[in-house]
């Protein structure tokens, strides 16, 4: 089935490209020393392509919101429905347990439904907590005049810098995850190609 | 749900906005906000020396003429000018004007000849001294004499164009605000560099543009209110407070890690001083944090441990899931 539009997959493949550049260069910012003068990127560099990296993650951000107001698929973010935490449960014990035994798929996909229970609160916590945090302490140290020079006599830029650190190692954990979980379709690569393709290939 | 999250997040990017602070995209202009003096200090030669202020304490000065019976107006040489308060708050505010200045400058009009006055240094008061031999003056003007300043401009160049000695007071080691003390260790450095009609006293080079010539440095303005300038334009030296080797343009940091990494440079210049202290909240070079934050250089070990930790169970998880999808498969078949 046709799960995944071209805005979609645009918006998916920039922002993965984008969030790979994000994490090596920032790592390297981190980590870059005097002994290792490119950790993986030379210091400067990494300023320069996180800075740029970043930019464009924010614009794709913006369309993307953009397009899921504008478009139905922002209807797969909803949460709140009935029997949520129960069908979330449900989800991770087949990931832990029932995928083993060989039992079905507790929530198979379909065009109503394209994420299943554990999928749609992973990506709203992603996509509208830790987005918006990483964005935005991101142009708190992208334009450090603009930032608190104290909050609660602790340096503004400190906070704003942990708070970045903190959200960019999260969101590089769910990449792994989110990767690690892709190989979980019918065969190892289908739903990779799913997202390159558009159409959706169900067990 | 989503359209609240949404103005969640636009207030909060306005929240940011708005509580700005302006650390100094202006901080040429507002060099001499460091000089601003509140000293109580009462000195000892205080009505000797006011009868030098008289004159010299302000850009214009009168006097009566007694063999015209009127009175004598006009501009004092701004190099003639010494702002009361700012000598009051400087290392030398103990002196009287006439311990370094001829006893003859008492009469007035002064002597034609008292032009010639030799000046002294600051080694012919500070050298061979016991009591300063702590701050090694030997050594430091044994690096003045390498640095770039003195061979590019041997003769024009002394200390007294670094460090007025009317006015010059030790900043970094007793300072309890950084940022005013690096933007007062700036200001002498930008009293030539960014005042050509100053430079051209001592050089025939054209005119630099600083803020041109640091394009490359990203958040430039950041690093100018962060840092003094001698951060990267000397060499280190650790048996001296500070080091007096200006270097060539072509040897300053240009690294970025020099700084932003855990072994900061900055531990070795400036925050020399605070350095001796300890923070125990895990930051590396945690004594930076006090007063400003160095990417790279202020690594929190606790979190770098626990990221890790986090990252391997991660790791660890997705291989047994795998080994157990192979095990499955493996039946299966």
């Amino acid at each position: 089935m046709y799960l995944y539009p071209k805005w979609i997959r645009a918006w998916h493949l920039i922002n993965a490209i984008m969030f790979l550049i994000l994490i090596i260069t920032g790592i390297s910012m981190q980590y870059t020393d005097k002994g290792n003068p490119a950790y993986v990127v030379g210091f400067a560099k990494a300023v320069k392509w996180h800075n740029f990296a970043a930019l464009v993650l924010i614009i794709n951000y913006i369309f993307f919101v953009t397009g899921n107001i504008l478009t139905n698929n922002g209807r797969f973010y909803r949460l709140g429905e009935k029997g949520f935490l129960s069908n979330l449960q449900k989800q991770m014990r087949y990931y832990s347990w029932g995928m083993f035994k060989g039992e079905k798929h507790p929530f198979p996909v379909t065009e109503e439904r394209k994420f299943n229970p554990l999928q749609k609160f992973s990506y709203v916590l992603v996509m509208y907590i830790a987005f918006p945090l990483l964005i935005i302490s991101g142009i708190g140290l992208l334009l450090p005049e603009i930032t608190i020079t104290t909050f609660f006599g602790i340096s503004g830029l400190i906070l704003t810098d942990i708070l970045h650190i903190t959200m960019g190692f999260c969101l590089s954990i769910f990449l792994i995850i989110h990767v690690y979980t892709c190989t979980l379709g019918a065969r190892p690569t289908s739903l990779f190609w799913g997202m390159i393709s558009g159409y959706h290939r169900e067990d | 749900m989503k359209l609240f999250l949404f103005r969640l997040f636009i207030l909060s990017v306005f929240f940011n906005l708005f509580y700005l602070s302006s650390p100094g995209s202006t901080w040429i202009k507002n060099e001499t906000n460091a000089i601003q003096d509140t000293t109580t200090f009462v000195s000892k030669f205080d009505s000797l020396n006011n009868r030098c202020f008289k004159c010299h304490g302000q850009p214009r000065y009168e006097y009566t003429n007694e063999s015209l019976g009127k009175v004598v107006r006009g501009n004092m040489c701004s190099d003639r000018v010494v702002h009361k308060g700012e000598f009051y708050s400087s290392n030398h505010r103990s002196f009287s004007c006439t311990d370094c200045h001829s006893e003859e400058y008492a009469k007035f009009p002064h002597a034609g000849e008292l032009r010639m006055e030799q000046k002294y240094n600051c080694l012919d008061c500070h050298g061979g001294d016991t009591k300063f031999a702590k701050y090694h003056f030997e050594e430091i003007d044994s690096e003045y004499r390498q640095s770039i300043h003195f061979k590019m401009e041997d003769q024009g160049f002394t200390c007294w164009k670094c460090h007025n000695p009317h006015t010059y007071k030790i900043t970094v080691r007793n300072s309890t605000n950084l940022k005013s003390t690096i933007e007062y260790d700036n200001s002498i450095c930008l009293n030539c560099h960014s005042d050509y009609s100053r430079f051209q006293l001592l050089s025939d080079r054209k005119e630099i543009n600083i803020i041109q010539k640091h394009d490359w440095l990203p958040n430039q303005a950041l690093h100018f209110t962060n840092v003094r300038c001698i951060e990267c334009h000397t060499q280190i030296n650790n048996n001296i407070p500070v080091s007096h080797l200006i270097l060539p343009k072509e040897q300053a940091v240009r690294l970025c890690n020099e700084c932003h990494s855990q072994n900061s440079l900055l531990m070795a210049s400036l925050y020399k001083f605070e350095s001796r202290k300890q923070r125990r909240d895990g930051f590396l070079n945690g004594i930076i944090l006090n007063s400003s934050y160095v990417i790279g250089a202020n690594r929190n070990e606790y979190l770098n441990l626990l990221s890790l930790i986090i990252f391997v169970c991660v790791i660890g998880v997705i291989v047994i899931h795998i080994i157990f999808r192979i095990r499955k498969n493996n039946r299966t078949y």
